[in-house]
């Protein structure tokens, strides 16, 4: 873990684009097949994740303890936005755009989800989890059958994350503004995060201010960095 | 001293064998700087009851990758290398009727137990098989368990949402990485053993890997 608490302070410093040369990962003459080779990597995570329901609910009682479930967020201090003021803008290729307050999302219909979290590092924690699938937001704003990929921002000094429309529109992807209980803590995603245990930890984007459909698939913080695009689990 | 050749190892059986051990120390290196992101196998908030070593981390010349994502760049592409020359194996084995020979069976633990009182020094002949004696059968058949062992838990821990009965089938998550991280270790005691019997015991057996062809010492010539 020192390794990537060690590369979120220097890039918190600024170094981010320095770093990424310097401290790259090592493919040498194999980097472009190496990089090559998540096609098919990624027909192969497609092939096992089934498209289906298979929510696999951990039970009551399991909630990692309190300061447990480890925080991460790119800014040196967690992020804060006055609750009020925030809006999620859903947009993109859709047929009504939408903005929307806490509000407008808790008076949505509701799902808890009592969920393993797995982080790409190698650990994993439980928590359940409150909020609105985002097929239900889909729904509501009219996705365009040829958005095939969904960019996710968030006011986190601009991470971000972009997912394949399946994995986002599966019934236990949530926007949650709800953990253990209560409203999402500022180092866990307050006011709103994306969250699924479909993908890694990384994809599921806190601080979450934009959701857009599109066409095409775009990057994200840790997917520039090298890590899987598609991060299935 | 005489010889004459006693069995020849086919090309299939070479190739895969070196391409293999190449593999192996990619996957175990590249194994080792994905560990390094997470040194410990607890779940957050708990504890795990059988690693004494969390936090140790292995030393950069040992990894492969750079970082993590690189690491796992490395490890899910040579994985299919690996799942495929497990293939070829498996393949070769019942396509050529050679199972008898290379694959140990419960019949063979009397050989591997008169081969272990040869190398003990307590048994004056050398007992009499065909390409294998019931030991060599015993460590390289382990090998394919292992192997085995490897991609099910390997599997298991890349998806285990998805795959969630084959976790539950180790004992969940972190029971799964821990695992697959003791199969490191049993393919190192093994290479361990096999360094030392085909570059010390027997050097014959690592010409016939080369070129094929093991030329048995003739006693009575």
């Amino acid at each position: 873990m020192p390794d990537r608490r060690e590369f979120l302070r220097l890039a918190g410093l600024g170094a981010a684009a320095g770093l990424v040369a310097g401290c790259g990962w090592r493919g040498g003459p194999f980097e472009k097949v190496l990089r090559w080779w998540d096609k098919p990597n990624e027909l192969l995570q497609k092939a096992v994740q089934p498209p289906r329901r298979h929510v696999r609910i951990e039970p009551p009682g399991t909630e990692t303890e309190g300061g447990a479930f480890p925080m991460y967020y790119i800014s040196d201090t967690p992020p804060v936005m006055d609750p009020e003021t925030w809006r999620l803008e859903v947009g993109g290729m859709v047929e009504r755009p939408l903005t929307l307050s806490l509000a407008d999302l808790e008076r949505m219909p509701r799902t808890t989800l009592r969920l393993r979290h797995y982080c790409i590092e190698g650990w994993t924690a439980v928590a359940s989890w409150t909020g609105v699938r985002l097929a239900e937001i889909a729904r509501a704003v009219g996705v365009d059958s040829r958005a095939e990929y969904v960019e996710f921002g968030s006011f986190d000094a601009g991470y971000s994350s972009s997912w394949d429309r399946e994995s986002a529109l599966h019934p236990q992807t949530l926007i949650a503004y709800g953990m253990n209980g209560a409203y999402l803590s500022a180092g866990h995603g307050a006011p709103a995060r994306l969250y699924s245990n479909l993908k890694y930890g990384y994809k599921s984007v806190k601080y979450l201010t934009r959701v857009r459909f599109l066409a095409e698939r775009t990057g994200g913080y840790w997917e520039d960095r090298g890590y899987d695009w598609y991060a299935g689990l | 001293m005489e010889r004459r050749v006693k069995f020849v190892q086919p090309l299939l059986i070479r190739a895969s064998h070196w391409f293999n051990a190449i593999l192996l120390v990619g996957m175990i290196a590249s194994g080792f700087q994905i560990f390094h992101a997470y040194a410990a196998f607890a779940e957050r908030g708990s504890e795990f009851c059988c690693y004494p070593f969390a936090g140790k981390r292995f030393p950069e010349a040992l990894r492969l990758g750079g970082w993590l994502a690189g690491g796992l760049k490395w490890h899910l592409f040579l994985m299919w290398g690996f799942v495929l020359n497990g293939l070829i194996w498996i393949g070769y084995l019942l396509g050529s009727g050679e199972c008898h020979r290379r694959i140990f069976r419960p019949r063979d633990a009397g050989g591997a137990w008169r081969m272990a009182l040869y190398y003990a020094r307590l048994r004056r002949d050398k007992p009499p098989y065909e390409i294998y004696n019931g030991l060599q059968k015993l460590a390289y058949t382990g090998t394919l368990a292992l192997g085995a062992l490897a991609v099910a838990t390997g599997f298991a821990i890349w998806k285990p949402v998805s795959l969630w009965p084959l976790v539950d089938l180790f004992g969940g998550y972190v029971w799964a990485r821990y695992l697959h991280f003791l199969v490191v270790w049993a393919f190192l005691g093994f290479l361990a053993g096999h360094l030392f019997m085909t570059l010390v015991v027997d050097r014959e057996a690592t010409r016939s890997m080369i070129v094929g062809p093991y030329r048995e010492k003739v006693e009575d010539a």
